[in-house]
């Protein structure tokens, strides 16, 4: 079969509706069940993602309801010390691993290959794969806390609290297993977000015309791939401590109580930097939409991108300033702590040159920008703050660190997510979200969000540590907390008009059609929702608004198969094209790796049988999936490419 | 998301969730105040050594994992270690090995810890609460791997002397001959 | 008396427990530190805010066009307006920049006021948390004239007290707001901390680093008194537990050596000697009981010893089951215990 070459130019119109048939039929997933289980279509994988995310973050809402049901009133006893400290602990996994990553991570994996022009992530099986072993982690974090085996030690999971000695049973053995399965899906997202923005982007997407959002895509996974093991290593030490007896955080011993929190926040510091860039990328890639022009200062927004990502690794010892460690080694990260502020700033700044040079559009997503911007600054200010150590001894486990960092969660992740799920809403199902209840939704969740966390602030200073069930009404405490409980009714209710939005917006909502917003990345520029192989030809870029620096040639590379999935693979700074990958087909291999990994790490925490049993269940999957089907010896003819009028 | 393969799989996952919720593991429950079985057996004798009071075979305690932990800890607090040392014996006879003079149903220890023995080991009826030497109790019982292995007790913080209960291979328990009386059995004792 | 005490169960025992009522340098320093950073921070965020939402609502003049490109109208390219932009976001960022180092300027001389070393007149203190509960050393140079105590540290006006921190079990944190910031006390790690009060008072605290399940009641009161009273209640605190008079209490001292009491709680003076719980040789003279979430009167006596777990489900004591007039006779022991 003689491969064809690759030729740029302008599409011929003509009738496409054989050569659609014809790609659906080569990217389509299977009908059936069959299907579903074997699907490699990221669009697919994302949504599950997306929804699965989700469904964690309505359980993660409704542990934080229970919590501030408890603490409404001093001295309640709707929730006992036990359940109090299962349901937080609950409550900060679900969020920080179960939701926040996860859902940006799948963000990315959905639109980051149709932003990028091309027709799948790098690696489908993989992703696949990543997409199942979430599931199985989630799920058996919560099966567990159904079994009362749920970790009560706190989402950061201190030792020697979580130690062998004073953490009886399988709880925080739980919790270690946990974060193993969310750390490698989460370095599995960030490989595919890396290798396909490196290799399949569009031809003429130049590594300057890259949008802002898969900027912001890359910049976190390479957070990821470095602070994910660090986390991993610590877990692993814990699981380590508790079932088989080694001495890491063991000062009798020679272990030392700190390693946890060196690993720990040496991980977590960059974790909610990992869920707040692709927040800004988010911002980033609906203003144009909503403002009428490109944002402003685009070299000065990757930089601060980059830059934002470097210093994340440099401020982790500000969780440490209480531990007691020399006031040297303190400054040196109270100045990297209040650096970092400064390409937050520039951000900032260049959004609201956008906005004011821009013509603003007051639609849902928009509103959700504004009241990002107001409530991420709130967060950022109270955030410098903090990085001051004769402060931070204060207010550190105190109600006013959970009031800012809820400040810049939920103000500078939420809003921006909830924003791109009103933006991005028509591109994925077709239809539009009603615009009516999006603004109830989101002026009901900017109240209910300054109701139940600016009170907070007061209740550090006026003594209210973290992490309690309960507390005498001699403190005072009461009426502060009854407010933060009232607004975080408020928040539940917004929450229930959102989804009340999305139930019936998915039957009766407005037909959404290409691009509804006008908007200028290229996943405007197929249907909605985009048809399996995302572009009948892959597109061809002329500057940094795809769509609207186009000019009058729309330019498409026509040339890969339709005969086999084939996917365009173009240089890493200047996108010429340079070869033609194929990609396999579905398969059901990624969710029987998913399933042998799940066994093995379920199951060494009660035995080390696990292991051996795992290995070869993880043996005989990876043989399955690595086995060469017929499709694969075919297409060993991938071949360099050149281009053909220009 | 809307494919009917997924709502089947959501219904699944609920029923799995339903069904735990249920099943609440007993290796994890913690109960604060409880009142475990102890006036028929607190009534045994000193000297006997086989008891059928009819509590189960591993007592109350012996698979959950935080008595296992309190009794780990008043081990240590009530200087158990005293004449026991971490279960290797001194002036007390070894607790992890396979022998048992007076018994090694939880019953018998029961009745050994709270009624004493001859030779040393004092009453503590008075001294701790039933519920307190069901605990001791079953962790006494683990440091030979009797009980669930997933519920016994890890390493302590401490300088390591032995191998963590949860590590100890089962030893089958075996009656033997009690030494001869020298003392009369213990008074009201002393901690 | 018992009277009075009960009066003020409910009320809140002159608690001081607040970060913005400094009642000590420390603590001073940091609430200034607050009222500098509080209108910066509230200055800049209403010019964000302004600039933000003036930006969207203002009315745009027929002079910014807009243009056709892609097939998208879109606002149109202006350089010059490009250009005053990059300047003002430029001189927005060289403000926060010098804002910012004020800030740590600030930062850095209020840490070093606070990490300056006392002197040799402080009053050191040894602090070692406990789940649940403080234990509380006045050491001296002369071994027997240690201060051992519970739940409850008093300090002298006026002269710096020198802290060692550590811990048995897991990581607590030391924190009493009013006086000064917190500092965690870690096994295997001896931590200081050093501080002032300028004002007599009650001073509360609490833990400060989620230690497990009654981590929300594990508070501290630091009675800061005139350094004479402070000698005196020192002196006092040396002193044994005498044998009771009353014969209601002599038959509580007799309660308390032949029950649960005595495997844990040491009373100086007698044969009780056991270390895993609160010393108890002055526990009458303390203001409240379970390390601060009682006030110290005989019915929360009764009802602690009856049931710790009813209290503070989660603690390491037990229910005590005793005849009403042992347990009467038990508190009337520890009440005479000051």
């Amino acid at each position: 079969m003689t491969a064809p070459t690759l030729v740029i130019g302008e599409p011929v119109p003509v009738d496409d509706r054989a050569e659609r048939e014809q790609m659906d039929r080569v990217w389509g997933s299977k009908p059936g069940f069959w299907g579903w289980l074997t699907t490699t279509n990221h669009k697919e994988i994302g949504k599950r993602y997306i929804t699965t995310a989700f469904i964690f973050f309505l359980l993660g809402g409704i542990e934080a309801a229970m919590m501030r049901t408890q603490l409404s009133r001093p001295e309640n006893s709707f929730l006992g010390p036990d359940k109090y400290n299962q349901i937080f602990t609950m409550h900060g996994t679900t969020m920080m691993f179960l939701f926040a990553v996860p859902i940006m991570e799948a963000i990315g994996l959905y639109f980051v290959p149709l932003m990028v022009g091309t027709r799948n992530v790098a690696f489908p099986r993989l992703n696949a794969f990543g997409y199942w072993l979430f599931l199985i982690g989630g799920s058996f974090l919560y099966v567990q806390f159904f079994l009362n085996t749920g970790p009560d030690v706190g989402w950061f999971s201190y030792v020697p609290l979580s130690g062998p000695q004073f953490s009886p049973g399988k709880r925080a053995d739980t919790w270690a297993q946990t974060i193993t399965f969310t750390e490698i899906v989460a370095i599995v997202g960030a490989i595919e977000l890396i290798v396909t923005i490196f290799k399949q982007r569009a031809v003429g997407m130049s590594l300057n015309r890259i949008p802002i959002f898969v900027w912001a895509m890359l910049v976190t996974a390479f957070m990821i791939m470095f602070a994910m093991p660090a986390v991993a290593t610590a877990s692993m030490y814990l699981a380590l401590d508790r079932l088989v007896g080694t001495h890491f955080f063991n000062p009798a011993e020679g272990g030392d109580v700190l390693l946890w929190q060196h690993m720990f926040w040496f991980f977590g510091h960059p974790e909610v930097y990992i869920i707040f860039l692709p927040a800004t990328g988010l911002v980033s890639t609906m203003l144009p939409a909503f403002t009428r022009r490109p944002v402003f200062g685009y070299p000065a927004m990757v930089l601060a991108l980059i830059s934002v990502a470097f210093m994340a690794f440099g401020l982790w010892v500000h969780h440490m300033f209480a531990t007691g460690i020399p006031q040297l080694a303190a400054s040196f990260f109270t100045a990297t702590s209040t650096m970092i502020a400064i390409p937050s700033g520039v951000q900032i700044f260049c959004w609201l040159a956008t906005i004011w040079s821009g013509r603003p559009r007051f639609a849902t997503p928009m509103l959700f920008i504004l009241g990002f911007i107001f409530l991420f600054v709130i967060g950022g200010v109270t955030g410098v703050m903090i990085a001051s150590v004769p402060f931070d001894l204060q207010v550190h486990d105190t109600f006013f660190i959970v009031a800012h960092f809820h400040y810049v969660l939920v103000g500078g992740a939420v809003f921006p997510l909830f924003g791109a799920i009103y933006y991005w809403f028509p591109k994925v199902t077709g239809r539009m979200l009603s615009e009516k209840l999006g603004k109830w939704n989101f002026w009901l969740f900017l109240i209910g969000m300054n109701m139940t966390f600016f009170p907070m602030h007061w209740l550090g200073f006026y003594g209210m540590p973290r992490r309690v069930y309960t507390y005498l009404a001699s403190t005072g405490w009461g009426p502060l907390n009854l407010l933060a409980s009232v607004g975080a009714l408020v928040i539940a209710i917004s929450v229930i008009v959102f989804l009340v939005n999305v139930v019936t917006s998915l039957r009766h909502g407005e037909i959404a059609g290409d691009n509804p917003w006008d908007a200028d990345t290229l996943e405007w520029a197929t249907t909605s929702p985009p048809p399996a192989y995302n572009f009948l030809h892959l597109p061809v870029v002329q500057g940094r608004s795809a769509l609207w620096d186009e000019g009058d040639e729309h330019q498409v590379a026509v040339g890969t198969s339709t005969e086999r999935r084939e996917v365009l693979l173009t240089t890493t700074l200047d996108a010429q094209p340079d070869s033609r990958e194929s990609h396999p087909h579905d398969s059901i291999w990624p969710l029987a790796m998913a399933l042998a990994i799940g066994v093995l790490f379920i199951t060494a925490i009660f035995t080390p049988l696990a292991l051996p049993i795992g290995a070869v269940l993880g043996f005989i999957a990876f043989a399955g999936w690595a086995w060469p089907t017929k499709e694969d010896v075919e297409s060993e003819s991938d071949e360099k490419v050149s281009l053909e009028g220009a | 998301m809307c494919s009917r393969f997924a709502d089947r799989a959501v219904r699944a996952g609920t029923a799995v969730i339903a069904i735990a919720a249920l099943a609440a593991c007993p290796r994890e429950r913690r109960t604060f105040h409880d009142s475990p079985p102890a006036a028929s057996v607190a009534a045994e004798s000193a000297k006997s050594v086989r008891s059928d009071s009819g509590v189960s075979r591993e007592g109350p305690y012996g698979d959950n994992a935080y008595a296992l932990y309190q009794g780990k800890t008043l081990f240590a607090a009530f200087n158990c270690m005293g004449c026991h040392s971490h279960g290797g014996g001194g002036m007390g006879p070894p607790l992890m090995d396979s022998a048992w003079i007076y018994g090694y149903e939880p019953a018998n220890i029961y009745a050994t810890i709270a009624n004493g023995r001859p030779n040393g080991m004092p009453s503590f009826k008075d001294r701790i609460t039933p519920q307190q030497i069901w605990e001791l109790v079953a962790y006494v019982r683990s440091m030979s791997g009797q009980g669930s292995k997933a519920a016994r007790t890890s390493r302590n913080d401490e300088m390591e002397v032995r191998a963590a209960e949860s590590q100890t291979t089962t030893e089958k328990p075996v009656l033997v001959t009690p030494p001869p009386t020298v003392n009369p059995p213990a008074q009201e004792g002393h901690p | 008396m018992a009277g009075a005490l009960l009066a003020c169960a409910g009320c809140s025992l002159h608690n001081t427990q607040n970060a913005l009522d400094a009642s000590g340098p420390q603590s001073q320093r940091i609430e200034g530190l607050w009222w500098l950073f509080l209108p910066i921070a509230a200055v800049v965020w209403v010019i964000v805010i302004a600039v933000m939402l003036w930006g969207a609502a203002r009315k745009r003049s027929p002079r910014e066009g807009m243009e056709t490109r892609g097939g998208a109208e879109v606002v149109a390219g202006d350089e010059a307006r490009d250009r005053r932009m990059t300047r003002i976001v430029a001189g927005g960022v060289i403000v926060t920049v010098v804002i910012l180092f004020l800030m740590l300027v600030a930062d850095f001389r209020v840490g070093q006021a606070l990490t300056m070393a006392p002197g040799t007149q402080a009053v050191p203190i040894k602090v070692t948390g406990h789940q649940f509960w403080w234990e509380v050393q006045y050491p001296d140079s002369v071994p027997n004239k240690t201060v051992i105590t519970a739940n409850e540290i008093h300090i002298p006006v006026g002269v710096p007290v020198v802290m060692e921190l550590t811990s048995l079990d897991v990581i607590h944190s030391f924190w009493v707001p009013s006086l000064t910031g917190k500092k965690d006390l870690l096994p295997g790690y001896r931590r200081s901390l050093w501080f002032r009060a300028d004002t007599p008072g009650v001073y509360r605290g609490q833990c400060a680093e989620y230690c497990g399940l009654e981590h929300a009641k594990m508070s501290v009161l630091v009675i800061a008194q005139k350094p004479q009273d402070f000698a005196a209640w020192r002196a006092a605190q040396l002193d044994s537990a005498t044998t009771p008079s009353d014969s209601l209490a002599l038959r509580g001292k007799t309660v308390f050596m032949g029950t649960t009491c005595v495997m844990c709680h040491s009373i100086s003076g007698t044969s009780a000697a056991a270390t895993a719980g609160p010393d108890l040789t002055h526990v009458g003279s303390r203001r409240m009981i379970a390390a601060n979430t009682l006030p110290n009167t005989d019915a929360n006596l009764y009802a602690w010893i009856s049931d710790p777990q009813r209290i503070k489900p989660g603690v390491l004591m037990p229910a005590t089951k005793l005849d009403p007039r042992d347990m009467q006779a038990l508190v009337a022991y520890l009440r005479h215990l000051k």
